[in-house]
């Protein structure tokens, strides 16, 4: 579990605001968003669960008796901790480290009720103060269910009030019903009772819990309940897990009841569940009548198609050949609108102010840098359109089932393949779109390996070098063209490199029990636009807002550290030259000359910056690589986007702008020599710079986005250190290797 | 070997019925984590559950349990006893 516990802040207050907290708490897929927008009238605002990389959704409830604070919580199916999201649903509920709830919303899916109560009765055995919202209440009444609400509120101890969220159907009632039990703060009666060897194992750790927990400030009744609610989450959570604040008395107290349990022939896990499942079974016996002859569902019958063994696989191919024409082709104008865009805004700025330092920190630094950032804006937004569609409707869930087989190889889950898809366009979305993986650990895995993936803005690396080395070369099997080959071979290495990290990293650092997949695999249904509108915008804001200020930083930083110091002496070497030139009669030649001098110029510059001087101080290193300093500066200034190589290439070589198209460029690769006087860009070179680039995290975007995302510096460190390290190696085999074998 | 109950005969493991088959729960012995979270699904000793189907590629398997679809690995599987139902057979 998370969280200080020392001091625990009065009940149902937040921190920083007076307001009692409400917390909405359900199953995944039980239209808990649509429930919250509709409560709240807005998506809220969200933060993060303090220390960790959850999200806190909030935003005010207005009820007529005052404002209260609507907490959404993460999505789960009990109050155990297996996850970092069901570790903050134990804390919220229970008031562990974070302030205890005034009252609680429960959701359940009226279609899946007994496994939504579930999940609804652990926490009413806290005895706060909750109301229940049955919801889908019109897709149940659909199938031929009949829920007798008086008699489950009866039962449960607390009000239950039918909706159709989507419709809006129930939201006065449930607004009415929320404020009663604000008004009644706790007064439903203990947990009916479970047999009593569960009692007796319950009561053992609740004496420790008592001794050892702070109390949440509550009345005798609801401390009593939560100790009991807090023993039968240690009794399920605790063993093999790595729960941190957690004693070592409540650990010992657990290991010897499970001991104890094992010795009579008893299984306390089995019987835990089992216990309450018997109960809601026998509750639900009494309140909901099921139809008598079930038809097959219609999401099953749906499926019979969408997961055919043959059709399924088409299918699924098709909607991700979609997805990913969406973000590599779709997103192209809306780029190209904004990088014209941002030149736009550059020349109208630029024409307005005096040559000077500040003139080029603004256009080349800040300008540029908010550019660097918004340009990620379509790709973000397209695919958060597409996933959250794909997740609203089921077919998400489908995607991961039909794919599993595949990623569970490498020891991947089953929806890491949207991601690892997606980093082909861009690791950038790719990377947040890791958020539906549930786990921590598993999303984590898939964020240190996306970024292997051969992103877009490897393609012009690529056609560069490719285009230098092997244009002209003869056909493999007098068939293909040996620069398609070698671009195919580029792509299979990036898929095998993301694989190999995959299974190495599940491996080593982020080892743990071994990886599994229950997924529920949810009813077909409509998205909301509402919805998709809404968790769109938010990741594209929370995109601009976290890791947009690390990348526009740091693109100032690069900028800095390519342009100063300012290089005096070569332009006044320059200047009789220029004179010179300047003289030249034939306007052709003078222009060409001119900006042959221009080049040479920039070319001398950024070999004096701070980024010029890394790179050339860096050379030895780089050598056995194949590389010479122009390229580590090329390297260097590659660190702000990838294609960004092709045009620092351009200046380091003297050829001023260029881009991966560019003739002058090629020939310039084509005759550079290294020091010795020996052809730098032989096709060996190029494949190593290839491989380069393939594996290394060339890309302070991606460091940025996987910061935010994980909450720490230490993933974006570690995945930045595995990367250049093995893009080092490789590209170090690749050469010596090639050159062992007189390819050189 | 007298026959169980409601019957159910012929204890197996989820991993082995064929698709379309109905069992019910007699265990899950899996590791800690993944066996607790099977338990909450709902699969307690008792439980019926159907095999719908398994994935194109042969795993994971997608049951039905009490009212939802839930895929397991067939890795976990394994680790679930079963009694299957007799074809046909209804409580």
């Amino acid at each position: 579990m998370s969280g200080e516990h020392a001091a625990a802040p009065p009940a149902g207050v937040e921190q920083g605001s007076a307001r009692p907290i409400v917390l909405l708490v359900g199953n995944p897929n039980s239209g808990k968003t649509t429930v919250f927008n509709l409560l709240t009238g807005s998506n809220g605002k969200v933060g993060n669960y303090p220390g960790i990389t959850v999200d806190r959704r909030s935003a005010p409830l207005k009820l007529e008796t005052g404002t209260l604070e609507l907490v959404d919580l993460p999505g789960t199916y009990s109050l155990t901790s297996r996850s970092m999201e069901e570790e903050v649903a134990v804390d919220a509920v229970l008031g562990r480290g974070l302030p205890a709830p005034s009252s609680v919303v429960l959701l359940a899916d009226a279609t899946t009720l007994r496994r939504g109560l579930y999940l609804a009765t652990q926490v009413l055995d806290t005895g706060v103060p909750a109301v229940l919202a049955i919801t889908m209440m019109d897709e149940a009444r659909g199938q031929g269910l009949e829920l007798d609400v008086d008699a489950l509120s009866e039962a449960l101890g607390c009000e239950v009030v039918p909706m159709v969220a989507s419709r809006g159907e129930g939201r006065a009632e449930l607004l009415r019903a929320i404020a009663r039990a604000e008004a009644r703060s706790g007064t439903r009666g203990a947990a009916p009772p479970l047999p009593p060897a569960l009692e007796a194992d319950l009561a053992a750790v609740s004496e420790v819990v008592e001794r050892l927990e702070p109390h949440a400030g509550l009345s005798e009744a609801r401390e009593s309940a939560r100790r009991r609610s807090f023993a039968a989450w240690a009794l399920l959570s605790l063993g093999d897990d790595e729960i941190e604040d957690v004693g070592a008395p409540l650990r010992e107290a657990v290991s010897e009841r499970h001991r104890l349990a094992a010795s009579e022939g008893r299984k306390l896990d089995t019987e835990l569940v089992a216990a309450r499942y018997a109960r809601i079974d026998a509750l639900l016996d009494e309140v909901l009548r099921l139809p008598k002859a079930a038809k097959r569902p219609l999401s099953e019958r749906v499926d019979d198609v969408l997961v055919h063994p043959v059709w399924g696989l088409v299918v699924f191919a098709l909607v991700m050949a979609l997805v990913f024409q969406a973000l590599f082709s779709w997103s192209e104008p809306a780029i190209g609108l904004i990088e014209a865009g941002v030149e736009v805004v550059k020349a109208l700025v630029g024409g307005a102010l005096a040559e000077g330092p500040f003139r080029d920190l603004l256009l080349d630094g800040v300008i540029a840098g908010v550019g660097n950032v918004i340009v990620f804006v379509p790709q973000i937004a397209l695919l958060f359109v597409f996933v959250t569609v794909l997740e609203d409707s089921g077919y998400l869930a489908r995607v991961a089932f039909v794919i599993d087989r595949v990623m569970g190889g490498v020891g991947l889950h089953g929806k890491a393949f949207v991601p690892m898809l997606s980093g082909f366009a861009c690791a950038i979305p790719a990377v947040m779109a890791t958020r539906t993986i549930e786990s921590r650990r598993d999303r984590l895995l898939t964020m240190l390996v996306v970024p292997l993936t051969s992103c877009s803005a490897r393609l012009p690396v690529y056609v560069l070098v490719i285009g230098a080395v092997f244009s002209g070369s003869a056909k493999v099997f007098g068939l293909l063209e040996l620069g398609a080959v070698v671009l195919f071979s580029m792509y299979a290495l990036s898929v095998l490199a993301a694989v190999g990290a995959a299974a190495v990293l599940r491996r080593t650092v982020l080892r743990g029990p071994r990886p599994t997949m229950l997924l529920e695999l949810p009813p077909y249904r409509r998205p909301r636009l509402r919805n998709v509108a809404f968790a769109t915008w938010e990741r594209v804001r929370r995109f601009l807002v976290d890791a947009g200020t690390v990348i526009l930083a740091l693109t100032i930083v690069l900028w800095a550290g390519l342009e100063y110091p300012k290089d005096e002496a070569t332009p006044a070497r320059l200047a009789p030259l220029r004179e010179a030139a300047a003289a030249i009669e034939d306007e052709g030649e003078r222009d060409e000359r001119l900006s042959a001098l221009d080049a040479e110029e920039k070319g001398a510059a950024l070999r004096h910056s701070i980024g010029g001087r890394i790179g050339t101080a860096i050379e030895p290193a780089i050598e056995p690589l194949g590389f010479d300093y122009r390229i580590g500066i090329g390297i260097l200034g590659a660190f702000a986007a990838r294609e960004v190589f092709v045009s620092t290439l351009g200046i380091a070589f003297d050829v001023g702008e260029a881009d991966e198209q560019s003739t002058s460029l090629r020939t310039a690769l084509k005759t550079a020599k290294r020091r010795d006087g020996a052809p730098l860009m032989t096709p060996l070179t190029g494949v190593s710079l290839m491989v380069f680039f393939v594996l290394a995290c060339q890309c302070m975007s991606t460091i940025a986005v996987v910061r935010r995302e994980s909450g720490s510096w230490k993933w974006p460190g570690l995945m930045f250190a595995y990367m250049s390290l093995l893009a080092y190696g490789a590209a170090l085999l690749v050469y010596q290797g090639g050159k062992l074998f007189g390819w050189g | 070997m007298p026959t169980p109950p409601n019957g159910s005969q012929d204890p197996t493991t989820l991993a082995s019925l064929a698709n379309g088959e109905r069992a019910a729960i007699l265990s899950v012995d899996c590791a800690r984590p993944v066996a607790v979270r099977l338990l909450e699904m709902g699969l307690v000793p008792g439980t019926e559950i159907e095999v719908l189907r398994r994935a194109p590629l042969g795993d994971p398997i997608e049951l039905s349990v009490r009212g939802f679809s839930l895929t397991v690995r067939k890795a976990d599987a394994v680790s679930v006893s079963v009694a299957r139902r007799a074809p046909g057979a209804r409580r």
